[in-house]
């Protein structure tokens, strides 16, 4: 396998590329639809009955189907890389909302209370109050649906869209299991950086939490 | 839309649905696929599960495998278990098996883990041995959570078995694979709805299945709120993982 690597650098490199992208749109959408939905489901009864079943039932459908059954829907072309970055977005916000609205939910009235009672309007306690405090569950949920993405992406190899699923298909043509594992390490490798610089942002972001650690005595 | 269209036409015809290679076919094979790896993958998660949950060891483990599953690609699995064990179904039932025991061990062990300790205790006091125990107070007690790993195991089977088609012609990814190379796209379409529309039944089945089998005591009554119900459900473990 390192045998392999040594001589495919330049592919590599090409698929990897093309794997990333289809990974990070799919992970932005999520984020951007999931956190003022489940922001809004943490205080909606209604939407909260609408949006969890909803998800469940999103989540249960195979992404290959997934991806075959959009074109239909959206009048793209079969084999278009959209489909998969409409799918993957889809599966995402099928986890998301759900974490989201959690995290939302438990935010304490007592603190959204205290910020109204000081003027806060709702955008800035939205912002500075709700945000926050759901931070860490949202930058949880963010961890699970970034690495669960990156492997899901490799599915799209069969349609055509690319990315390192690419060396499972030719590896498997070609009878090359280096080819396939080196794609499996890749890959793998690829969700541990994404879920590492994930957790490195989050400490980044969110110093406080480090201020609950237990403190270290200097003496 | 106009090939939505299509694709249902084609589904109505006793042609798409009969023969060898019909849709009826597919779905019988699939869900034998899904069975058999389900079954295998109980004789590894449960014992294994209960073993982690009613000794408290080896937890890390647990965690560590229910982590990969997440990351590990499907189809990589699919086809270096094909390449590595040769043509035919030994090869997919041993990929899905990896990625359906992580969810399946998951549930087990974090429902027994979440069972009252006081019942284990009231239990060992009035003379259960360590296998009543287990058979008698933590299984029973776990029994909704177990079924929570199980379902999503379900899922997870019945997704990848769709890719696997890739390296073992058979069951609903076949017709899907096989229309995509003749780009008969009623064909794919079809198929694909057929496979979602089992993957949704089954979930919907399992999910009446969990309930019917939860003690009413421990069932999330709807007087006590949905707030408590939900503070109530064991959640870190069971994420429900998609890998397929």
């Amino acid at each position: 396998m390192i045998h392999w690597f040594t001589h495919n650098g330049g592919r590599l490199g090409g698929l990897l590329e093309q794997h990333v992208v289809l990974t990070l749109w799919p992970l932005a959408a999520t984020l951007v639809l999931s956190i003022p939905l489940g922001a809004a489901a943490a205080r909606l009864r209604w939407l909260r009955r609408v949006l969890l079943p909803l998800s469940g039932v999103l989540y249960t459908i195979p992404s290959l189907a997934l991806f075959l059954t959009l074109p239909s829907l959206l009048g793209t072309r079969v084999l278009d890389p959209v489909n998969v970055v409409v799918a993957l977005s889809i599966y995402g916000c099928a986890l998301m909302v759900r974490t989201a609205t959690d995290a939302f939910s438990q935010v304490p009235a007592t603190a959204r209370e205290a910020a109204t009672a000081i003027g806060y309007g709702p955008a800035r306690r939205f912002l500075t109050v709700d945000l926050p405090l759901a931070a860490p569950v949202l930058l949880a949920g963010t961890r699970v649906v970034a690495v669960s993405t990156v492997s899901l992406v490799s599915v799209g190899a069969l349609i055509g869209v690319g990315g390192l699923g690419v060396l499972f298909t030719t590896g498997y043509q070609r009878s090359y299991p280096a080819e396939v594992g080196a794609g499996i390490v890749t890959i793998l490798a690829l969700a541990l950086l994404l879920d590492g610089l994930l957790l490195g942002v989050g400490r980044l972001l969110m110093p406080w939490r480090r201020a609950t650690a237990p403190e270290r005595r200097s003496r | 839309m106009n090939l939505l269209h299509e694709a249902f036409s084609w589904l109505t015809t006793a042609d798409a649905w009969g023969g060898s290679d019909g849709l009826g076919r597919a779905v019988v094979d699939h869900l034998s696929i899904v069975a058999v790896t389900f079954l295998v993958s109980a004789a590894v998660g449960v014992p294994a599960g209960v073993l982690i949950g009613h000794t408290g060891r080896g937890r890390v483990v647990g965690v560590v495998l229910a982590n990969a599953a997440r990351a590990l690609p499907t189809l990589g699995l699919v086809t270096l278990f094909a390449l590595g064990l040769g043509i035919g179904i030994v090869a997919p039932v041993v990929a899905l098996t990896v990625l359906a025991v992580p969810p399946l061990l998951a549930g087990v062990y974090s429902g027994i883990e979440n069972v009252d300790r006081e019942a284990v205790q009231a239990a060992r006091a009035v003379g259960f041995t360590q296998r009543q125990v287990i058979t008698q107070v933590e299984l029973p007690l776990a029994l909704p959570v177990i079924l929570g790993g199980a379902r999503s195991a379900v899922l997870q089977i019945v997704a990848t078995a769709t890719v696997a088609a890739y390296v073992w012609p058979h069951g609903l990814g076949a017709p899907i694979l096989s229309g995509l190379a003749l780009s008969d796209y009623p064909r794919v379409l079809g198929a694909s709805v057929v496979v979602i529309v089992l993957a949704v039944v089954l979930d919907v089945l399992l999910a009446g299945l969990q309930r019917l089998l939860t003690p009413r005591a421990m069932r999330p009554a709807r007087a006590r709120g949905r707030q408590r119900a939900r503070d109530h459900a064991p959640v870190a473990d069971l994420a429900p993982d998609r890998v397929g």
